[in-house]
């Protein structure tokens, strides 16, 4: 029990990982903890007009990255998730790249 | 009608051909300050962006002026604001947003999570606000790297 589960409190990633495959065990040890970007800065208003801060949240397909990958916590998902598709009404964020 | 003036706020966001002059601008802008004010509303404050890229085309442009408009206001006044918007033709793009409600709780959390560390520093007998060159600064170095940056898949 001492391993394979660093923390107990986990979003159940790190179990769902170790059940892998015996060689991906090692990455489960050493897997970054995700932290969501906007309470770790404190961030609290998440604009449309902010393309900078939108940006690392919007891959070059032009999708809107999934939680399970950003780490973001659901409240700022869904912040993100409506100032995004706002920024994508006007043109600052694609909606579709090919 | 005449209640419900300063207590909404909107921000309305257009998009004008790339080629468009500024005084070309300034007369768009006049003549929506005009039903601004014929509807009892106020315009706050007007930002030009300048000429941008867009992100993708919108009809031939690839280029768009943008003008943001912080407006006070009732809604019937923004439902007309759209309305004569989609009909102006040299708008090629816009978008209304209300903004009361979200700067609202923006500054709710603000001041909460404020509020809330004041209290702890107090309780373990700190001053309330944080004094220059307290904490750890490598603890901070390693909450830098568990970040997420955007190349991680």
């Amino acid at each position: 029990m001492a391993f394979g589960q660093k923390r107990s409190g986990g979003r159940g990633k790190a179990d769902k990982k170790s059940g892998d495959k015996a060689q991906g065990q090692r990455r489960t040890l050493f897997r970054r903890r995700k932290v969501c970007k906007f309470c770790a800065d404190k961030i609290d208003d998440i604009n449309y007009k902010d393309v900078k801060l939108l940006g690392p949240f919007v891959p070059e397909r032009g999708k809107i990255l999934p939680r399970r990958i950003s780490g973001t916590c659901a409240m700022h998902q869904r912040k993100l998730q409506t100032a995004i598709k706002r920024a994508r009404q006007i043109a600052l964020i694609p909606y579709v790249t090919d | 009608m005449a209640t419900a003036v300063a207590d909404r706020q909107y921000e309305l966001v257009y998009i004008l051909p790339p080629e468009t002059t500024e005084q070309q601008a300034g007369e768009l802008h006049e003549q929506l300050e005009s039903v601004v004010t014929r509807m009892n509303g106020a315009i706050e404050r007007t930002e030009n962006w300048g000429r941008k890229k867009l992100a993708y085309d919108i009809g031939h442009h690839k280029e768009g002026v943008y003008v943001l408009e912080v407006i006070n206001g009732s809604g019937d006044l923004m439902k007309e604001l759209d309305r004569r918007l989609r009909v102006i033709d040299q708008v090629v793009r816009h978008m209304i947003v209300r903004a009361d409600e979200e700067k609202k709780v923006v500054d709710r959390t603000r001041s909460k999570r404020q509020a809330d560390s004041e209290r702890r520093r107090v309780k373990r007998g700190l001053p309330p606000q944080r004094q220059p060159g307290e904490g750890r600064p490598s603890e901070r170095d390693d909450l830098d790297d568990d970040r997420f940056d955007g190349v991680e898949v």
